[in-house]
């Protein structure tokens, strides 16, 4: 029974890292060949480069403008962070509280932009209408629009989940609407709120299709738009592009590392009963 | 206590605003112009009828396969990437040394740009260069090697493949949540009875996850159905119109300058999600404490 039990562990584990190696492995081959010299990484191996070659970078930085479109994309993200995160707070909250018809149709018609698709071809024609195509604000406002139904999705059931009677004290001490909720709804929305900021952020700064589409000239282009177009013109150069891919996925990994909590909660809200 | 007042309705405004005019207007105004013959090329509007809708329904062009080929890569990707989902986290539940660790590298994938983990496996699945078939090689499988993206026979499936390796630690993250929800009263009852592993995953685990599964194969198929980044960094379609999905056929159309078919397209994929969307409303409500 002992000895059944200590091979199943075995067994287990076994498994386990396979799985893990098989999703690493592709990772590390870019890690790796993005340290080799072009004609070490042109048959793309696991194997360690007998010299790390730093230049590397220092090359795709200056060739890839890869200073300005990080500075892009940190604009893309953190204004839509901004505007997605306190707009669908300020809407969750109310659709939450108020549950009159009105409100309850109004819920579903945000909740239901999570599975709707986006018409890109009319979308160009309302941005050139509103004057909005190829700015950097307009993509920042794109962003936050399409990411609003699930962000207000996420908070309203937190909101759930949070006393009435502790706004009602509030404004009985005089408190006004937006006093109640900036001074005691919003803190307390607090953990939702990172959960949102963090996803927004990685979709954001991953997201390439609307750039493609809105953002006509390359000065304004994030990086993933930027490492695709490099990938186009240095496609014999694997560790120059292993190193492009390397500096435009390290944000969202850091970021990943360090708010994994606050994905996961995102990622399972609205799966699992809790 | 009057709701209105301490609960304004113009809190919602800015949201509804972008949310309309960005999201819903396109949206709406892509219906009307399926009905017209919108290009590039003249500035005069004409109404056609389902003109659009019948190119788009027949077999005198592609766009019949690109709707072909969206449905199976999500039925496909849906059923495998549950199945393997909720492997792993049954494996992933279990006592695995670094636990953390590993569940931390199978959600790795999921929050790499998608366009990214295409240029990936670009490299990877290159016949001559490529890891997969290095590896093949390696361990004297060169029968199997193969033109991974360029084989019109099997480029769809890598396709599909690059996109389970990508998405599988998102349902199992979901679905470990699923089996951590489930009260513990139950596995020991089942001991007690004389239940082996396998009867408690199939008569505890699975009857209980059911809610759980039903949100990620609705998630899955919203997904499938809008798929483009990868099929777009990975092969853009080809070889011919061999990988071609709806949306990398509608930046086509868009590129060609036909916007009335593209729009069409869109607006036939509009109509299939309104169904989807009512019944992801339904599972998710089921979880949340509120009815809606």
């Amino acid at each position: 029974m002992k000895k059944k039990k200590l091979w199943s562990a075995i067994g287990v584990n076994l498994l386990a890292w396979v799985l893990s190696l098989i999703l690493l492995a592709p990772l590390l081959l870019i890690l790796i060949n993005s340290f080799k010299t072009k004609q070490a990484a042109s048959d793309m191996t696991l194997m360690l480069p007998t010299e790390f070659q730093w230049s590397n970078y220092a090359v795709v930085i200056e060739k890839g403008k890869l200073a300005t479109t990080f500075i892009n994309s940190l604009i893309y993200s953190c204004g839509s962070v901004l505007i997605c995160t306190i707009l669908s707070a300020m809407t969750a909250y109310v659709l939450s509280r108020n549950r009159s018809k009105t409100h309850r149709f109004l819920y579903m018609f945000i909740v239901m932009g999570i599975a709707m698709p986006i018409n890109f071809v009319t979308l160009m024609k309302v941005m050139q209408g509103t004057h909005l195509i190829n700015t950097r604000i307009g993509i920042i406002l794109l962003y936050a629009a399409i990411q609003t139904p699930f962000n207000v999705f996420l908070i309203h059931s937190f909101v759930g989940k949070i006393p009435t009677d502790i706004d009602e004290a509030a404004v009985i001490d005089g408190a006004s609407a937006m006093r109640v909720f900036v001074e005691v709804i919003l803190p307390l929305l607090k953990p939702v709120l990172v959960t949102v900021m963090v996803l927004t952020f990685l979709n954001t700064w991953n997201e390439f299709v609307l750039p493609l589409y809105v953002l006509g000239s390359s000065s304004k282009w994030p990086m993933t738009l930027a490492v695709y177009n490099f990938f186009g013109m240095y496609f014999k150069d694997w560790n120059l592009v292993c190193a492009d891919i390397v500096l435009t996925s390290l944000p969202v990994v850091v970021v990943y590392l360090l708010g994994q909590k606050y994905i996961v909660t995102g990622m399972t809200a609205g799966a699992v009963k809790g | 206590m009057n709701k209105k007042q301490i609960y304004p309705t113009y809190f919602t405004f800015g949201t509804l605003i972008l949310y309309v005019v960005l999201y819903v207007l396109p949206a709406v105004m892509g219906i009307g112009y399926s009905f017209t013959d919108w290009s590039a090329y003249s500035d005069q509007l004409n109404f056609v009828g389902i003109e659009n809708f019948k190119t788009v329904f027949s077999s005198d062009y592609n766009y019949m396969k690109m709707i072909g080929n969206t449905l199976w890569f999500t039925l496909v990707t849906t059923i495998v990437k549950n199945v393997l989902g909720l492997a792993l986290a049954v494996l992933m539940t279990k006592q695995v040394k670094l636990l953390n660790f590993h569940r931390t590298v199978i959600y790795l994938p999921c929050i790499l740009s998608a366009l990214i983990v295409g240029m990936i496996f670009k490299s990877v699945l290159n016949p001559k260069i490529g890891l997969l078939n290095t590896a093949l090689r390696a361990i004297g499988l060169d029968g199997l090697c193969q033109k991974w993206l360029t084989d019109s026979k099997i480029a769809f499936n890598s396709v599909m493949a690059v996109d389970i390796w990508k998405g599988m630690g998102y349902i199992m993250t979901i679905i470990i949540a699923g089996i951590m929800a489930i009260s513990p009263v139950y596995y020991e009852a089942a001991a007690i009875d004389g239940g082996n592993a396998w009867h408690c995953f199939r008569y505890i685990t699975l009857p209980l996850l059911m809610p759980t599964l039903t949100v990620t194969t609705v998630l899955n198929v919203i997904y499938g159905l809008k798929v483009f980044d990868t099929v777009y960094s990975l092969t853009n379609g080809g070889p011919g119109y061999a990988t071609e999905v709806l949306y990398t056929g509608v930046y086509k159309e868009f590129g060609l300058g036909r916007y009335a078919v593209g729009t069409t397209l869109s607006t036939i994929m509009f109509l299939v999600m309104l169904v989807i969307g009512y019944f992801m409303i339904r599972s998710m409500a089921a979880n949340e404490d509120v009815e809606l």
